[in-house]
């Protein structure tokens, strides 16, 4: 079935993705420093734009089809938990705030990895740094557009293959040419699109169920414990629940894709303002999908599958066109994602790689057609791999999240606020973090009753400060 | 030394680690303290549970109110290019 309503704002949507993508690509053939601008957008983005890319680039299909279905079978319990994600809008743009901002702009850094090479003064970082993100981000973008593309299968009754090229060309296109510019603008876009979504459906939900005090009733009468913090079945335990706090609320200044956004906005007015604009932001869609989920059970009762909840229920709640503008959210934030990753792990390639390894002293107008060349090569592998998801990468999609987090968290922070962090500690940290998440994923990932990177992220944090301290005569050298 | 920039970082990023603490206290203390009971023993506020008005609503408002005033009381402007040394 084809739902010719909902198809008609998607494709306007997509038509504006693609001005924005061309728009860009001016900048790019007009700006004096090809790196900076294509992969930083010329560190120019103001308040608005950053809460945008912030917020866009972190919530992604889970935000919006993955944790509503969780929510529907759990209840109020999963909305708790999902408010963990609030400090993903303030904490990270405070804590590398300012000091960052200066950093990076000192050590003319354009990646994370620019930033972890100037401050440790080390190759096996880079390279350590380098494998892990094209890895884990490769691994993340490639389940990212199957989600994009079964959403698109999905609404529009079209066939798999077909619904990835039309959702990969569109993506590929605009990153392409308009690099991060593009990215961020778009990022606005759909960021904008993600909070109104949210709200219109909330809103339609809520008329739908008859009001919160009937839907409410109704969650009772069919299993009071989906009215409990602790999920309907009891399995949401305080400390699990309070674990997440590190993954996807504290961890999340690990995460390379969030941290470069970090060295990229114009002055200390946007970061203010993007702190506030964010946590609001973050903060709607958070609260308002993850609701929607459990109001969603007794108006469209009996599902199944718990990825169609948000679908079924936009079409089922809202008249045609809104439906199309709110599935418009989820594609947006999918995109928002994927864009984000894309332009990370073709910088990692281009700058930290090939201009790092194998040609130091390339030109301008090498490093700008490589640059198009890598990100047009990732992007088709991408869809290869896509197109039949190979069992590995979808294992390793899992832990990119954790596992990145792992890596990275304590070398930056440290790398930014403690004068004797040094590149033995760094090291030993990134590879103790990344192992022990890896072997605790596959052994035991609910060990004491705690998400799986509680622990590597409090071992590294130790190995760290130990490491480092033992070795300041050895360091001592290089650390100034 | 020292730049007298990264002393407002420094303190900034503090002023984060705070909040952080602030956010969580709200966000515990509001759902276990008033929703570790039976649900039939819940009090309800604009339809929602207690625990979750408290702790997931009106927490949530109130850290965004706290975050605004937090910036516009004590983050301070600084310029990020590196030609104020001196100052």
């Amino acid at each position: 079935m084809i739902h010719w309503q909902v198809i008609i704002p998607l494709f306007l949507f997509l038509i504006i993705i693609f001005a924005i993508g061309f728009w860009a690509n001016k900048q790019v053939r007009t700006s004096n420093s090809f790196l900076q601008e294509y992969f930083l957008g010329g560190r120019e983005m103001g308040g608005f734009l950053l809460a945008m890319t912030m917020m866009a680039t972190y919530g992604s299909a889970s935000s919006f089809i993955g944790g509503p279905g969780v929510s529907y079978n759990l209840g109020l319990g999963w909305v708790l938990l999902a408010m963990a994600q609030l400090p993903a809008g303030y904490f990270v743009l405070m804590v590398l705030g300012k000091k960052f901002a200066i950093i990076s702009r000192r050590y003319e850094a354009i990646t994370l990895i620019d930033f972890l090479k100037k401050r440790y003064n080390s190759n096996a970082i880079i390279v350590l740094s380098a494998i892990s993100i094209i890895v884990f981000l490769f691994a993340s973008m490639t389940a990212q557009w199957v989600g994009g593309a079964r959403l698109i299968e999905s609404l529009t009754g079209m066939n798999y293959t077909t619904s990835l090229l039309i959702f990969a060309v569109t993506v590929l296109v605009y990153v392409i040419i308009g690099g991060f510019r593009a990215v961020a603008l778009t990022d606005a876009l759909q960021g904008s699109i993600m909070i109104i979504g949210t709200v219109i459906l909330l809103i339609g939900t809520i008329i739908a169920g008859g009001g919160i005090d009937q839907i409410m009733a109704s969650l009772y009468n069919d299993n009071p414990q989906m009215l409990s913090p602790f999920g309907s079945d009891g399995s949401l335990t305080p400390l699990y629940v309070s674990s997440f706090w590190i993954l996807i609320g504290l961890g999340v200044i690990g995460l390379p894709q969030i941290a470069v956004r970090a060295m990229s906005y114009k002055d200390s007015k946007s970061l203010h303002k993007a702190i506030i604009i964010g946590t609001i932001g973050i903060g709607t869609i958070m609260f308002g999908m993850h609701l929607i989920g459990v109001l969603a059970r007794p108006v469209i009762p009996g599902i199944e599958v718990a990825d169609t909840v948000m679908p079924t229920l936009t079409l089922k709640v809202l008249p045609p066109i809104l439906a199309g503008v709110v599935l418009a959210a989820p594609m947006a934030a999918i995109m928002s994602t994927v864009n984000a990753l894309l332009m990370m792990v073709s910088s990692t390639v281009v700058k930290d790689i090939y201009l790092n390894f194998i040609n130091p002293d390339a030109s301008d107008k090498q490093i700008k057609n490589r640059s198009f060349l890598v990100t047009t090569v990732i992007g088709l592998a991408v869809i290869i791999f896509a197109l039949k998801p190979p069992e590995f990468l979808i294992w390793l999609n899992l832990f990119a999240f954790g596992g990145l987090e792992s890596a990275f968290l304590w070398s930056v922070v440290f790398g930014l606020y403690w004068k004797k962090a040094n590149k033995y500690g760094a090291i030993s940290s990134m590879i103790v973090g990344l192992a022990l998440y890896i072997a605790i994923d596959r052994l035991s990932p609910h060990i004491f009753g705690m998400h799986t990177v509680t622990i590597p992220i409090f071992a590294s944090l130790i190995i760290f400060v130990i490491v480092s301290l033992a070795t300041q005569r050895v360091g001592g050298m290089t650390n100034q | 030394m020292q730049d007298q920039r990264f002393k407002v970082a420094n303190r900034e990023a503090l002023i984060g680690v705070g909040l952080v603490i602030i956010n969580f206290a709200i966000w515990f203390g509001f759902a276990y303290g008033l929703g570790s009971g039976d649900p039939s023993e819940y009090n309800y506020i604009l339809g929602f549970p207690e625990w979750f008005f408290y702790s997931c609503i009106a927490g949530t408002v109130f850290m965004i109110f706290l975050i605004w005033i937090t910036i516009k009381v004590f983050f301070k402007e600084v310029s990020f290019e590196e030609q104020e040394e001196e100052q």
